[in-house]
């Protein structure tokens, strides 16, 4: 009997990875072809396109060089930088405030203004009102404030962040209470400090929300010199005025092919290293409150 | 006379109550003073950038001219709205928006639960984190990389499933541009980007069950498969229930990043979403009355249809959504 069942057991667990295999190769497998496309030399990608499998002596780094030599990439990358530290730092330096408000029982006016910040998490008008508010009110065409400020305050953050106070325990904010501090001081000097595992998943969520934008820079901003990496990448890969991003046909090291998979993968690059510090958080369960989306 | 002197003199000692109460509430507000101060940017942020959008939304019902501006512009009523229903793009937005939104629910849902009911079972603990961490992965990756990864599988010169199209003797197909190919593009590679992801809310739920009711069910000589259906899907269909209610919520919503990034001129037919349309009747062609009017359709549609999906997950699963 006993033997019986381990042997149904082995079979049942050779069924179950084996699955996970099939499902970690669907994944796999297109992230590989793009790093091979990345590295095929250009010679070998004439004769028969680009191979499975390739060794590492044939690999060839021009795709990365000439992405990396021309002047727009480092331009974008920088732009993305400037884009996703400081709409980072103003998300948090909103978001902290509101939430650790919020997170107070005895304010009074809180449903009301819990309320009014749901009311706009619920319903939304829509494109073009806030379109018209941003380029034509603000003025804020061709300026990184149109990307930055106003998707700051992302609701579900505050409400994850909100629920992280309430857990602080209130004796903690009294005893600073009777040494005298105002309730600013206690969030600065007592609360955050706490809260260091909170800011920082809450901090790499915005930054990957900055990082990934590509459509509202695509809508305010015309100067060619402000693009943010994945709206270069989206022109890359269109392959509209290519000439503009990459000089493809000025010395020829590398095909079209890998100069789109080398800017996929550069672009991907930052994201990627950042990862496993998200991942810790999220698979430790800070977020499963926040991740009903 | 006297009459009114026996009504204020009943009324004295509520007017008295009340005036103690305001003090008392004066005083709480007082006392928490430096709230209020730290609430103000934020409140000043959605002040501005969630409440005055909303306020813009009027143009739906007037003739927007720029020069005139949003309370200059001359009203028109539901103009724009009627024009919008009988316009024949109407079916074909909405049709393309709520298939979107099903399918993904119909396909991404049955492909989650399963992932995180193998990543469950398994007893591997590296090679269970090792899929884990690879399929999440997707999740945080934008669209556009994404088109990256289908071009390098899916473009007509140089795809890899392309190649093997051609090896095996066959005709390379543009899947990005096919009419009959795009729909099964967008819902395929947003179940492939997203499954991972979506397994964080079954595993907590499976994770939640009570290990002695696997023993017990084990001691009773229940096969693995038997545990499965008897104990593990029952411990999730709360989860299945409240996803389900939230992605019916939000079916006008059906990735609006995705199909704009994907779709071209050829696939409009099949592809066109209500967002995409708004986006390009507004911007593009500066209708911006209509396309607010079409904006504003799909909010108050899902206003309405989260609210009741709300009430439903109270009902059934004790829980609300938000």
């Amino acid at each position: 009997m006993s033997r019986l069942s381990s042997r149904n057991e082995r079979g049942f667990q050779l069924l179950v990875n084996g699955f996970l295999l099939i499902v970690l190769l669907v994944i796999v497998i297109p992230l590989w072809r793009v790093i091979m496309t990345s590295l095929t030399p250009l010679d070998v990608y004439m004769r028969g396109g680009v191979p499975f499998f390739q060794w590492p002596w044939e690999w060839s780094w021009g795709a990365y060089q000439q992405m990396l030599t021309h002047p727009s990439f480092p331009r974008a990358t920088l732009n993305s930088v400037i884009i996703t530290i400081s709409g980072t730092a103003l998300s948090l330096c909103l978001t902290v405030p509101l939430s650790y408000a919020l997170s107070t029982r005895t304010l009074p006016g809180r449903r009301v203004i819990t309320a009014l910040i749901l009311f706009t998490f619920l319903f939304h008008v829509g494109l073009i009102p806030v379109y018209l508010l941003v380029a034509k009110t603000l003025g804020w065409t061709d300026s990184f404030l149109a990307i930055i400020v106003p998707p700051a305050v992302g609701v579900t953050n505050t409400l994850v962040m909100m629920r992280f106070f309430e857990g602080i325990p209130e004796e903690i904010k009294e005893a600073a209470r009777i040494d005298g501090a105002n309730d600013i001081q206690v969030l600065t000097r007592i609360i955050l400090p706490l809260s260091k595992p909170i800011l920082l998943t809450i901090g790499l969520f915005y930054a990957v929300h900055y990082w990934n934008e590509f459509f509202t820079p695509m809508l305010y901003l015309n100067d060619q010199n402000l693009l943010p990496l994945p709206v270069l990448l989206r022109n890359i890969l269109i392959g509209a005025n290519l000439s503009e991003y990459v000089e493809y046909d000025l010395s020829r090291v590398a095909s079209i092919e890998s100069l789109k998979a080398a800017a996929v993968l550069l672009t991907m690059l930052p994201m990627v290293a950042v990862y496993p510090w998200i991942q810790r958080h999220f698979t430790k369960g800070t977020l499963l409150g926040g991740v009903k989306e | 006379m006297s009459q009114s002197a026996s009504v204020s003199g009943a009324r004295a000692p509520a007017r008295l109550a009340l005036r103690q109460r305001a003090r008392r509430l004066a005083r709480t507000i007082w006392k928490h003073r430096w709230f209020y101060v730290l609430l103000v940017p934020s409140l000043t942020y959605y002040l501005i950038f969630r409440y005055i959008p909303i306020y813009n939304a009027q143009i739906a019902f007037k003739e927007f001219r720029p020069l005139l501006g949003v309370e200059g512009s001359p009203w028109v009523g539901f103009q724009h709205f009627q024009a919008f229903f009988r316009s024949f793009y109407f079916n074909q937005l909405i049709v393309n928006t709520v298939f979107f939104s099903v399918a993904k629910l119909v396909l991404g849902m049955p492909a989650a639960i399963i992932l995180a009911l193998a990543i469950n079972e398994s007893r591997f603990r590296t090679f269970r984190a090792l899929v884990q961490t690879l399929t999440y992965l997707p999740h945080f990756v934008s669209w556009v990389i994404m088109l990256g990864l289908l071009l390098a599988l899916l473009s007509p010169s140089s795809g890899m499933i392309n190649e093997a199209i051609k090896a095996l003797g066959g005709q390379p197909t543009p899947f990005l541009t096919s009419r009959d190919w795009f729909r099964p593009v967008v819902v395929l590679s947003d179940i492939w980007k997203e499954t991972g992801w979506s397994t964080i809310l079954y595993l907590a739920a499976l994770l939640g069950i009570n290990p002695e009711l696997y023993e017990a069910a084990a001691v009773d000589g229940a096969s693995r498969w038997r545990r499965i259906w008897h104990i593990s899907l029952p411990g999730i269909v709360p989860v299945v229930v409240l996803v389900t209610l939230l992605r019916l919520g939000s079916i006008l919503d059906a990735g609006f990043n995705q199909i704009f990034v994907l779709y071209s001129v050829p696939v409009y037919s099949v592809a066109d979403i209500i967002d995409t349309w708004v986006y390009r009747s507004g911007v593009l062609d500066f209708q911006f009355s209509l396309a607010t009017a079409v904006g504003l359709f799909k909010g108050v549609i899902g206003l309405i249809l989260i609210l009741v999906a709300n009430r439903v997950a109270k009902r059934l699963a004790q829980q609300t959504l938000f």
